[in-house]
């Protein structure tokens, strides 16, 4: 009982203890290493994907545009405004931020009389934080997002050496739906796709298995999607916010998986729906991907269209410059049913400028939409380029793709490292495969392989099976015997390809000399349009530009009746080509819409 | 010896169970101890009806904090709810981490990796040391004893710094996170936790010497708030102030979660069930909470791979259909969150069972009569009770 008296006046033992607190916080009690503090944002490494606007609980986060960004490339030119009335900083902004720009310092003291100004962009308003190392960082293994890339399967190299199958298998759907669920709906893509296509919704439906309703996402933006599910050059995975920390989404496969998921005859129904006939009449020249989708979009606006194609099967440039093992032409044949089956007329083997005149075209119909893509190859027109056995590259793949019977030599030389150098390589050389049992080919490129032209899977493949690209080589001449055989290709060592100006100019290093062993040489460094069909009056009265038709924004020529589209004027790709149709079919809608109200009057 | 009050003054009980008392009569007087006032612990209030120096009824009221957390969550994705939880108790926010972290793991099929177990037993035992300082506090100002609150606020606050450098913030820290936990132990972490453990201890030893052995506190706290063992089931009391009643209730030792299993410890009980004897229990268990961060930071195991498991992307994150029950035990008692999810991107219901609910609501209303009015305050404090965990 005593003691319970007098135990209490042991406190009076802290009576000469310093005070414990901290006699100057402002200046002497810095945040920890780690700790939460004010906002930094790394601006040019940002994206302005708003994955942190997404994630913020609290909508403390707005992504505003910011004036002062370089012209945006990969860049939706926005930037994370933080609202600190709202902001609880638990940090998930940058936890998820794709980039790791987002990051805080350890800082959390800000006096300021006016409440506005702790609405802030971190990086572009300056603040005293912005340059504190402490801070909270995203610790390393620390993921919201999923970073590798759901694998797809594709046939083994000696495998598909030897036929012409497609090569990759599609995604299951188990692996789309991994694949689906690592999108973060930036939609940073759908700003680069040249179509615009609406490529997080698409996703999202893949991720609620809704294929009909991806499948009419995708048509209401790109009538080629089971090709562009292919062959697509795909922009949209250069600009993917997921490629940043992690491989990019894999957009095209999952655009593919979604046309692989809907039955064939279901398409039409599920795409169809046109308006009543106009009574208007549209000549298109050419069916590829633009005059097809133009063809498309204007036989839903209920014009009557007709497509004049030389060839005896459709998918232009899609089917006749690109190898069956990467575009199956069944898929090709399906894809233009669906377009026709909106009324739209597809006349084969009529080529223009012979079996029908431009004049005609001109007087029978209301607008006239050139398409004619890129048929003819171009020659580097070294020495000895006329000889019979130098060939070129999209001639032979209208030949292979025709079913004629391609008579490839044991060895074989192609000149140039673009992706149809690695198609007409990849398809020689398995027609080798399959008449000598053996590979024997060299592909000579310009560019070194840190600034090659084709795709790195093309190479990557290329290799696979066997095929011998040597990069940075300068094509010389074509060497030719005493009997004028072709026996082989002689190069040198490329020191630079541009001159100091910039232009074209290669220079090389004359002691690093090759001859490449081959009987038949395939050039394959560059295509253009055949215009021969234009007659000599048109052709004069278009206005040219390096070869190619000039054309309005709404991919009008010169002359008021006629339109043009798709690689023969913007160069090879499909979903520019594609781009370029909606375009032009609007343009050409407006343009016979006014027509109409005229002989109204 | 309990207290015996004049129970002649008191009014007698209606045949619908109800006090007959009137105001008018001059005998009663209404008395609203809160929402504004000292003697209440946070944003609660206590109405209550004096006949003189003794309470005949008391009514709690709730409601002044009430911000619909479990409301909100379902209107969040998973992941958006992470920093959400931890505010719905504030002194000791890591056991609605934890809790809510465990309830998405298991309905998502996660499994974290063992160290981050480690690490949020860690967490929770600090946040347990945190909430019982302030409770030594908050029971000795009851009583006007300031400077135990000064000495318990100063060694919660170096306990604050240790929060701080390894989770980035001092008092929420959104640290257990579902998938595991943010980050490891920064460098050098052990050595300044045992700095903090020694202040600590000695602080205790200081408030063992001017608290408990103290005949002041000792005259107002024993025999005084008495929690009748068989009360205990049937009011579900349960934490301290069931194991003061010497009914040995530990989540951590009857249904082991977490690295408890690979700890030493022993559930503290007490004897009396008196605000005493529960005053004496939580100090107690904070020395063995010491042990148990010594116990836990010696034997964890070494990092081997990534602290966080592999989640889907968190942007779109769909859990199955399901319903669970997750619990521990908070410094209050058993903290327990129930989750049902119904295969969306949201929670389809979040409930919170907070041990404030019964011991502030329903046992405090019974304990509250007879008491004299002066020890009110300290007999609600001995409850250890938290509005905002009653209110979700």
């Amino acid at each position: 009982m005593m003691l319970d008296v007098l135990s209490p006046f042991r406190a009076w033992k802290n009576l000469f203890r310093d005070p414990v607190t901290v006699i100057d916080p402002l200046n002497d009690r810095p945040g920890a290493a780690r700790y939460r503090g004010f906002h930094q944002n790394d601006v040019d490494l940002c994206i302005g994907c708003g994955t942190c606007e997404a994630i913020c609980q609290n909508a403390a986060i707005d992504m505003v545009p910011v004036k002062q960004l370089e012209a945006p490339g990969k860049d939706s030119g926005l930037r994370p405004k933080i609202d600190y009335g709202r902001c609880c900083w638990c940090a998930l902004c940058v936890d998820v931020c794709m980039t790791g720009s987002l990051t805080m310092s350890n800082e959390y003291k800000w006096v300021e009389s006016d409440p506005e100004k702790f609405r802030f962009i971190p990086g572009v308003d300056k603040k005293y934080w912005d340059d504190a190392e402490l801070g909270y960082h995203r610790p390393e293994d620390y993921h919201l997002t999923p970073h590798t890339r759901a694998e797809m399967g594709e046939m083994e190299a000696d495998e598909r050496i030897s036929n012409f199958d497609e090569i990759v298998y599609g995604y299951t759907r188990e692996q789309a739906i991994i694949e689906a669920d690592r999108c973060v709906s930036c939609g940073l893509c759908v700003a680069t796709c040249p179509a615009h296509m609406s490529i997080p919704d698409y996703i999202a439906a893949i991720r609620d298995g809704d294929y009909e309703g991806g499948l009419k996402l995708l048509y209401e933006t790109n009538p080629f999607s089971q090709v562009c599910g292919r062959v697509c050059t795909h922009r949209c995975e250069t600009v993917c916010s997921a490629q940043h920390e992690g491989d990019p989404i894999a957009i095209r496969w999952l655009k593919r998986h979604i046309t692989d998921n809907v039955p064939a005859e279901k398409y039409a129904e599920i795409i169809g729906g046109k308006e009543p006939d106009t009574g208007k009449k549209i000549a298109i020249i050419g069916a590829g991907p633009a005059g097809l989708t133009t063809a498309f979009d204007l036989a839903k606006m209920g014009h009557k269209v007709v497509v004049h194609e030389a060839n005896s099967g459709p998918g232009g440039m899609a089917r006749y410059g690109i190898p069956e093992y990467r575009m199956p032409y069944d898929v090709l044949d399906h894809e233009v049913s669906v377009i026709e089956s909106l009324g739209v007329e597809i006349k084969y083997n009529t080529r223009i400028g012979k079996d029908i005149a431009m004049e005609e075209l001109q007087k029978d119909y209301d607008a006239v939409l050139l398409s004619i893509g890129l048929h003819l190859g171009r020659s580097t027109r070294i020495i000895g380029t006329d000889n019979p056995a130098v060939a070129k590259a999209v001639d032979l793949l209208r030949d292979i793709t025709n079913g004629k019977k391609v008579k490839v030599p044991e060895t074989v030389v192609v000149i140039g490292g673009g992706n149809v150098a690695m198609d007409i390589a990849r398809s020689v050389a398995r027609l080798q495969k399959q008449t000598y049992g053996e590979v024997k080919l060299t592909v000579t490129a310009l560019e070194d392989f840190d600034h090659f032209l084709a795709d790195p899977e093309e190479v990557k493949e290329s290799f696979e099976e066997g095929i011998n690209i040597l990069d940075a080589r300068g094509p010389q001449e074509i060497v030719i015997d005493d009997k004028g055989k072709v026996t082989g290709l002689r190069t040198w060592k490329v020191k630079s390809i541009f001159d100091e100006d910039g232009r074209f100019n290669p220079s090389y290093d004359e002691t690093d000399e090759i001859i490449h062993e081959g009987t038949l040489v395939i050039e394959a460094i560059g295509q253009m349009s055949d215009v021969s069909l234009l007659g000599e009056d048109l052709t004069e009265k278009l206005e040219w530009s390096r070869g190619r038709i000039v054309v309005d924004p709404d991919g009008r020529t010169n002359q008021e009746w006629l339109w043009a589209a798709g690689d023969c004027v913007h160069g090879p790709d499909i979903i520019h080509a594609v781009a370029d149709g909606h375009r032009v079919a609007k343009s050409i809608d407006k343009h016979i819409g006014k027509a109409k109200a005229k002989s109204k009057k | 010896m309990l207290y015996q009050p004049d129970r002649s003054q008191y009014p007698d009980m209606g045949p619908d169970g109800k006090l007959d008392i009137d105001l008018s009569s001059g005998k009663y007087l209404k008395l609203w101890q809160g929402p504004q006032h000292p003697g209440i612990t946070g944003n609660m209030s206590l109405e209550l009806t004096v006949c003189g120096d003794e309470v005949v009824e008391g009514k709690v009221h709730v409601g002044y904090l009430h911000r619909g957390f479990e409301k909100l969550m379902e209107r969040r994705s998973f992941i958006q709810c992470f920093p959400i939880v931890c505010r719905i108790c504030v002194p000791e926010p890591d056991f609605n981490e934890y809790c809510y972290a465990a309830a998405v793991e298991e309905l998502a099929g996660i499994e974290i990796s063992e160290r981050a177990k480690w690490i949020r037993t860690l967490i929770l035992e600090m946040g347990r040391i945190n909430s019982y300082m302030m409770y030594l506090g908050g029971q000795a100002g009851a009583l006007g004893m300031g400077v135990i609150g000064q000495w318990t606020t100063y060694v919660r606050d170096l306990m604050l710094d240790r929060f701080e450098e390894l989770t980035g913030a001092r008092i929420y820290h959104m640290f257990i996170i579902p998938g595991g936990v943010r980050d490891d132990l920064p460098a050098g972490f052990e050595d300044r936790m045992e700095e903090t453990l020694k202040e600590i201890e000695a602080t205790l030893k200081d408030v063992q010497e001017v608290m408990f052995q103290n005949a002041v506190f000792k005259k107002r706290t024993k025999g005084i708030g008495y929690i009748d063992p068989s009360l205990v089931d049937s009011y579900g009391i349960t934490g301290p102030n069931a194991r003061a009643a010497g009914i040995a209730k530990d989540v951590r030792a009857d249904q082991p979660y977490l690295v408890y299993p690979h700890l030493d410890f022993e559930p503290v009980t007490g004897k009396d069930s008196d605000i005493f004897t529960r005053s004496d229990v939580r100090r107690r268990d904070v020395i063995m909470s010491v042990d148990l961060v010594r116990q836990i930071l010696s034997r964890m195991p070494k990092k081997d791979g990534p602290l966080m498991a592999k989640l889907p992307n968190v942007l779109h994150w769909k859990i199955p259909r399901g319903e669970t029950y997750i619990r521990g035990e908070c410094s209050r008692g058993e903290y327990g969150f129930y989750v049902v999810t119904d295969g969306s991107g949201y929670p389809r219901r979040v409930n919170v069972r907070g041990p404030s609910y019964t011991h502030a609501m329903s046992l405090l209303q019974r304990m509250i009569v007879n008491v004299n009015i002066a020890d009110v305050a300290s007999l609600m404090v001995s409850l250890h009770t938290y509005p905002p965990e009653i209110e979700r």
